[in-house]
């Protein structure tokens, strides 16, 4: 094995660790500036001009902190719970692509940290193993709120995490593929987006529930359970929680860019222009391969579903847990697997006939099973509302 | 000696480890998280026999979902630190006795396959591929097909044996 | 070997190095004033009231179990999607069947209530 590899190896995790970071601080200061200004207020403005220093602020202030241990907390779990909450937030990133697979200095770079086939089955490992950061530090914690907060919050997540599962194996039976770079160049001529909308929705909902953002983070919900599965925790470790949720937030976003809309690609209208990232470009005596979009493009797709997540947090109230579990369980998951098994007839059809016209039955079908899901829930809620007295 | 080789034996150490932890922890929740580290080695294990499939679904399943279920069974039952109960009477014979015939059979299986088989060839040549994907996916959907179907089977059983035990007469 | 999951690894090591070392400047320069006020459980500013960890109500335990048979059922979808554009009506057929003996055990636990959330 040869040392260059290391360096790549070295080189891309650290972009990864970086922009994770990086993306982690600028996260909170865009989403209290974007709630502010949705609310009509100023939002932090005064460290740094337009407040671009507040998250440096914020750090320095927690480092700073007292960190509490609660007496009778199991102190092991207690200090290694935010750890292992924070660390699958970045490995998760492991299999993303950035950009298109390229020549550089002589040696082919592929713009992901592993390129493996087995993509999207890591994601689902990875996503798994998440849960278990919340559920320690919910037990370690000695702390009835906390204990009741992780418990709910890991019911939730595990809840949802079937839903998503189902909304990767829709990605992979168009994509027709588990390696999340034949994913993004199956997206060349349309996004799966428009291929299958109600799973991309579906997806988008349950990744909000996956990272218990509003309007499913009734596990953190102060009026009742103070913090959740963090009440105990100050210092640095709750900046660990903390740097966990907005690095979900961001690496999720990724991972539905990827799956759902084309991930580094261009739009597909502009697939055969200069702007795509398969585009030679030509600049004086220089010839090279427009790769460079591809980060760019990632970025401004995660940078809009981000906002979507901070205007669902502005616009909608918490959802009651009961409601947020039938909801999992009654709804999303047998819509998602109608939308995989519609997905599937789809596939199947567009190929015995040999059109990819064909196609065109999946958002159409797939719209039908959202629309008698929306009714479902629609005439639950009725029924709920009035019987409930 | 290999670098393969280093790992394994390195790995082994950590399996044999955690899962001695895993016996000896007096707290419950200790034993589990034990467990995770041992099916995290184990997944290595496979990584490096070239099954990468097989290895992230063990991660998903087993650390992923079973433990989960075991930790929360421990955490419902307030039991991490429950005094043991009474042990049945013979009890560590009888295991004793079972895990004699289970490495006896293990040492026999060893034995008689690695004469027939040799060494096990690594299929090195299309290992990140979709291609070894694709043939795993049909050596379970064609020359598997009944099993992979009996498992639905299975699945079902232990979902109704999970209602029946929990279920709560209605007004209760 | 397997090279692709070194450079996993590498990345785990690097993200957990981050996540130590961020505990570890919070440990060296915060304040360490302890106190037995400080270090009692929160509870709403009332003094603690029995055991911190007691028991909890078995739906979790009932969740967690659907869970894990529709996360092995998800398993299988995913070589089944890859395998799929060669199996055809045959693949589609084995998991429809596949699962709607799950769906079984599915509108099983809705009857009963088990999907329920009281």
């Amino acid at each position: 094995m040869d040392w260059t590899i290391w360096v790549e190896w070295l080189i891309k995790s650290l972009f990864v660790v970086f922009a994770l970071l990086t993306g982690f601080a600028y996260l909170t200061l865009y989403e209290r500036r974007a709630l502010a200004k949705i609310q009509v207020r100023i939002g932090p403005n005064r460290a740094g001009w337009q407040g671009l220093l507040q998250p440096v602020a914020d750090a320095v202030k927690l480092i700073f902190k007292e960190e509490l241990t609660p007496a009778k907390a199991d102190k092991l779990v207690f200090f290694w719970a935010p750890i292992i909450t924070m660390v699958p937030s970045i490995v998760i990133a492991a299999v993303i692509p950035f950009g298109p697979t390229t020549t550089l200095f002589g040696r082919t770079i592929v713009f992901s940290v592993a390129n493996i086939n087995v993509g999207v089955l890591f994601l689902m490992a990875v996503a798994s193993i998440a849960v278990y950061g919340i559920v320690l530090a919910g037990w370690s914690s000695n702390n009835k709120y906390a204990m009741l907060g992780g418990l709910r919050s890991s019911a939730q997540m595990i809840s949802y995490e079937l839903s998503l599962g189902l909304g990767f194996v829709t990605a992979i039976l168009l994509g027709n593929s588990m390696n999340l770079h034949d994913i993004v160049d199956a997206q060349r001529n349309v996004w799966f987006a428009v291929v299958q909308p109600v799973g991309a929705l579906i997806f988008m909902i349950v990744t909000l529930a996956e990272v218990n953002r509003a309007p499913f983070d009734m596990p953190e919900a102060e009026q009742e359970l103070t913090a959740g599965y963090h009440s105990e925790y100050s210092g640095m470790k709750f900046a660990l929680f903390f740097m966990a949720e907005y690095q979900k937030m961001i690496a999720i976003s990724m991972i539905a860019a990827t799956l759902f809309f084309g991930g580094y690609r261009e739009f597909w209208f502009l697939k055969d222009t200069f702007l795509s990232v398969d585009a030679i470009w030509n600049i004086g005596p220089w010839q090279f391969q427009a790769w460079f979009l591809g980060p760019i493009y990632m970025l401004l797709k995660v940078v809009v579903l981000l906002f979507f997540m901070i205007w669902i947090r502005a616009t909608w109230p918490r959802i009651r847990y009961d409601r947020l579990m039938s909801f999992g369980w009654k709804v999303l998951l047998p819509l998602s697997l109608a939308v995989v098994f519609i997905s599937a007839v789809g596939v199947l059809v567009a190929q015995q006939f040999d059109n990819n016209w064909y196609l065109a039955i999946i958002p159409i079908f797939s719209s039908v099973a959202g629309l008698v899901a929306v009714g479902f829930v629609d005439q639950a809620l009725r029924r709920k509302s009035y019987a409930s007295h | 000696m290999s670098i393969d080789l280093i790992l394994f034996l390195i790995l082994a150490v950590v399996a044999v480890a955690t899962a001695l932890g895993m016996l000896l922890s007096k707290n419950a929740v200790y034993s589990a998280l034990f467990l995770v580290l041992n099916f995290a080695a184990i997944a290595v294990f496979y990584l490096l026999l070239g099954a990468p499939f097989i290895a992230i679904s063990q991660v998903t399943v087993y650390a992923g979902a079973i433990m989960v279920l075991f930790l929360f069974v421990i955490m419902l039952l307030g039991a991490e630190t429950l005094a043991p109960s009474k042990v049945l009477r013979g009890q560590g014979w009888a295991a004793f006795g079972l895990a004699v015939v289970l490495v006896a059979e293990t040492v026999y299986l060893l034995v008689s396959r690695h004469a027939a088989v040799g060494v096990i060839a690594r299929p090195d040549a299309f290992l990140n591929t979709m291609d070894s994907l694709r043939e795993i996916g049909k050596a379970l959907f064609i020359q598997y097909l009944l099993p992979f179907e009996v498992t639905s089977i299975l699945l079902l059983v232990a979902m109704v044996g999970a209602i029946v035990l929990t279920r709560r007469e209605k007004g209760g | 070997m397997l090279i692709e999951y070194i450079a996993i690894a590498v990345l785990l090591v690097l993200s957990t190095a981050v996540a130590l070392i961020a505990v570890g400047l919070g440990t060296i320069f915060g304040p360490q004033k302890k106190s037995e006020a400080k270090s009692m459980p929160y509870e709403s500013g009332m003094s603690p009231y029995g055991e911190g960890t007691r028991r909890m109500p078995v739906r979790f335990y009932l969740i967690a179990v659907l869970f894990i048979l529709f996360d092995i059922e998800v398993v299988f979808f995913l070589p089944w999607a890859v395998v799929f554009r060669q199996l055809t009506w045959f693949g589609l057929a084995e998991m429809v069947i596949f699962i709607t003996i799950l769906l079984v055990g599915y509108f099983y636990a809705w009857k009963k209530g088990a999907l329920e959330w009281e």
